[in-house]
């Protein structure tokens, strides 16, 4: 546990001394926010239809998704890992004395980490001083709030794990580019980044409900806008616990499997 | 120019060497546009039109301004990868050879997988052209070409002032995205869906109303002033790159000023 | 030929420091500090001539070298190569030379040698005749036959290296600048690679100008050294005067190369 915890405070540290990158990254993804907002808001400003989910449920769905980029989007990238598993150097990883999925789980988690630490306040805190129709609202209750952390905390897990796939998956077909991609572009769809999930047409709706992707970003952030009531999240917890068992155990499996194979060829 | 084609033929050669990695590039430059132009499609089926645009006068927007894009971004990666050009040092190696730097940077790199990018947008735009209400004229056809054309332009010129900056610093570069990327998503909608003070900066400091709003009120017969000036307006557009020429001269003089 | 007087550089460098705060204001005003790369550098150098120019790392060898060969502009000085002021009038003058940086690469990286000439050719103009026989000379003396068929990632570093100093020369260029042109070569190469300079010097007169670590390039090669340290030209001689100097002073009476140049390092307090 130690090792885990010390990779994970190095690569913590190591993060934030991007401190340029960091400011850039956080004006970068107000803009793109506001952009995407814009276009909601002009979809919202003559239609007489009854829409699914509300205009500042929209912008908070948005803002929350901005400010959490770091937690909830697959294509983040760790070349050091795909050049170890490409480049035959995981030799080395595999000399060291501690197990080799936990090991990456928690590089990868605290890269996460320390890329939202960093930006999440400052965009939270501008957002929630817009004015209508773009601001960030207060969450719809105290549970709410509570509800949606943990379900954020949870999901950043889940995406852990499938990234996790995505790098196990580059020991089979050695190109990092086109997994990520594919997984990237997929995954983006189905966790509602392009356009949020109750907007989607409802046969669209029943794929991504049986998904994992949903869980990552759409499900704690209507939690926080009250799309999502209390006592339905409370329902759904457990199944978004269920996805996360399901796909470590998975990711072990693979692994496992994986290392066996480059052991067998020598590297 | 004979040169420039030297330079795409000895890159294609390079690229053809990693095959299987090309073709899985171009597979997935191809669904990138494509979830978002789905977003676009479903959007649209629920909610019918933005602020009085149909769903084919936007699919018209988006393909013109994904192809403009993608070619862009095919010919002008030696600017957007510029970076690592400065910072491995190659840059110098440019500079003790008797052309001018614009070209032998446009030569360094051509990303040939943005032919999934390119397709893509070309099947959008072949959809919008078949399904929108327009009377095709040879008039309005070139004016879709000029649009592209216009594109093509406005985003290299903004890879270039991106290029340019890493003369001066290469951190927080991540902020040029704003105006790429983020000058891509702003543009596949016509740009009066906007608060004023986007359309303003997108018009006159950054032109792409040039390219997407002011033609496309000329094909779609919605101008009320002279229909030639917004047939000529993507001519304007080009301008763009002027500016951008210029600074990206400033920059090299930087450079050799300080050698950073 | 080539006339510098008088050039001096300074190069701005970010005071660097730790702590969360001090980073933290380093985010909106930075200090800097002025460094002297070179500092009042003269020196002149005739046709044919073949110049080693040594001195410790940082001691602003390289920025000389891109001064010379017109990358870098100085704050004061001036330069006349060939009749041309270098950063001046870039274009035309860099036809005249050839670069060779060690540490790095002009030639494209996943196709054949070949095809990196052939767009050299392109790039410099060079009229189809002259280019078919400099290829032909090049190949020849270089010894390397099949190699320009083959993909750069596949050549040795030496064999790289002496496909690296052909794409230098393709343009028959009247100066040429190597820059630490031995760097990480086996003794095989290195011998190939001093051999073939020492002999276009003579047979086509090329001036060199070869900046190094390896004294034995030095000595294998160059009849003139400059030393530069810290900025400043130390000395400019041959290199037999300096033995005489260096091994009458000291008391073993050893004689090597490395030995002298690490004692003249010491009198001069630039290590």
């Amino acid at each position: 546990m130690r090792a885990y915890l010390s990779v994970f405070r190095l690569r913590l540290s190591m993060g934030l001394q991007y401190r340029t990158a960091a400011l850039a990254g956080i004006a970068t993804q107000f803009f793109w926010g506001f952009l995407i907002l814009m276009v909601f808001v002009a979809f919202y400003s003559q239609s007489s239809i009854d829409s699914p989910i509300s205009l500042p449920q929209i912008a908070d769905y948005i803002w929350l998704q901005q400010a959490f980029l770091a937690l909830i989007v697959l294509w983040f990238r760790d070349n050091e890992l795909f050049q170890l598993i490409t480049g035959g150097n995981i030799a080395y990883e595999l000399c060291r004395p501690s197990e080799l999925y936990g090991f990456w789980y928690a590089k990868l988690l605290a890269q996460r980490l320390s890329g939202a630490l960093l930006r999440c306040f400052p965009i939270l805190l501008v957002a929630a001083f817009l004015p209508e129709p773009y601001r960030l609202n207060l969450p719809a209750t105290f549970e709410a709030a509570i509800l949606s952390f943990v379900a954020l905390l949870f999901g950043l897990l889940i995406l852990v794990s499938i990234s996790m796939l995505i790098y196990i998956s580059t020991f089979v077909t050695m190109s990092p580019a086109g997994s990520l991609l594919l997984f990237a572009v997929l995954g983006e769809f189905l966790a509602g980044m392009i356009i949020p999930i109750p907007l989607m047409p409802s046969w669209m709706r029943s794929i991504v409900y049986a998904l994992p992707f949903r869980f990552t970003s759409d499900f704690p952030f209507r939690i926080y806008s009250g799309h999502i009531p209390v006592n339905e999240a409370l329902k759904l917890l457990p199944l978004q616990l269920a996805w996360l068992a399901a796909l470590v155990a998975v990711g072990k499996y693979t692994m496992s499997k994986a290392l066996r194979r480059v052991v067998v060829q020598g590297g | 120019m004979k040169l420039f084609g030297k330079y795409l033929l000895i890159l294609f050669k390079s690229q053809m060497q990693y095959r299987t990695s090309f073709w899985l590039m171009s597979f997935g430059q191809f669904f990138i546009p494509f979830s978002v132009f789905a977003g676009l499609y479903f959007m649209f089926e629920r909610f019918g039109q933005i602020k009085g645009w149909d769903f084919y006068e936007v699919a018209l927007c988006f393909g013109v301004i994904h192809m403009a894009f993608s070619i862009s971004e095919c010919l002008g990666r030696g600017f957007d990868m510029f970076s690592t050009l400065v910072s491995n040092g190659d840059f110098d190696r440019l500079l003790v050879r008797p052309r001018g730097t614009v070209l032998q940077v446009l030569g360094s790199k051509f990303e040939f997988t943005r032919i999934g990018r390119l397709l893509q947008s070309l099947l959008v735009l072949g959809w919008a052209v078949y399904g929108i209400d327009v009377d095709w004229t040879f008039a309005k056809a070139i004016t879709l070409l000029f649009m592209v054309v216009s594109g093509v332009f406005i985003f290299t010129g903004i890879f270039m002032l991106v290029a340019a900056m890493c003369f001066w610093t290469i951190q927080g570069l991540e902020i040029a995205n704003i105006f790429t990327d983020g000058g891509r998503e702003m543009a596949q909608y016509p740009l009066n869906i906007y608060q004023k003070w986007v359309v303003r900066f997108f018009t006159y400091v950054i032109p792409f109303g040039c390219v997407n709003y002011l033609p496309l009120l000329y094909i779609l017969g919605k101008t009320d002033g002279s229909p030639l000036l917004h047939m000529l307006t993507p001519l304007a557009g080009c301008l763009f790159l002027v500016p951008c020429v210029l600074v990206w001269r400033f920059g090299v003089r930087h450079y050799r000023s300080t050698g950073s | 030929m080539i006339t510098v007087s008088g050039i001096s550089k300074s190069f701005k460098v970010a005071k660097r420091t730790s702590g969360v705060k001090s980073a933290f204001k380093a985010l909106f005003r930075r200090e800097y500090t002025e460094v002297a790369a070179l500092n009042d550098i003269s020196f002149a150098i005739k046709p044919g001539e073949i110049v080693g120019y040594i001195g410790p790392n940082g001691a602003g060898k390289s920025t000389t070298i891109k001064v010379m060969s017109g990358i870098l502009v100085p704050d004061k000085g001036s330069c006349s190569i060939m009749g041309y002021t270098p950063w001046l009038d870039r274009v035309k003058y860099v036809q005249n030379i050839g670069v060779v940086f060690g540490q790095r690469s002009q030639l494209w990286w996943d196709v054949p040698v070949i095809d990196s000439f052939d767009l050299l050719r392109d790039i410099y103009d060079v009229p189809e005749a002259e280019y078919q026989e400099n290829l032909k000379l090049l190949t020849e003396t270089l010894d390397l036959g099949d190699l320009i068929h083959t993909p750069v990632r596949q050549l040795s570093l030496g064999q790289r290296m002496r496909c690296e100093i052909a794409a230098s020369l393709l343009h028959s260029p009247s100066i040429l600048f190597l820059d630490e042109p031995t760097i990480g070569l086996d003794a095989v190469s290195k011998i190939a690679v001093r051999q073939f300079i020492s002999r276009i010097n003579q047979e086509k007169g090329v001036t060199i100008i070869l900046t190094t670590h390896d004294m034995n390039d030095i000595e294998a090669l160059a009849s003139r050294i400059l030393l530069i340290g810290k900025g400043t030209l130390l000395y400019d001689g041959d290199i037999g005067t300096l033995r005489d100097k260096y091994v009458d002073e000291t008391a073993d009476g050893s004689s090597s190369i490395e030995d002298i140049i690490v004692r003249m390092y010491k009198e001069y307090q630039i290590t």
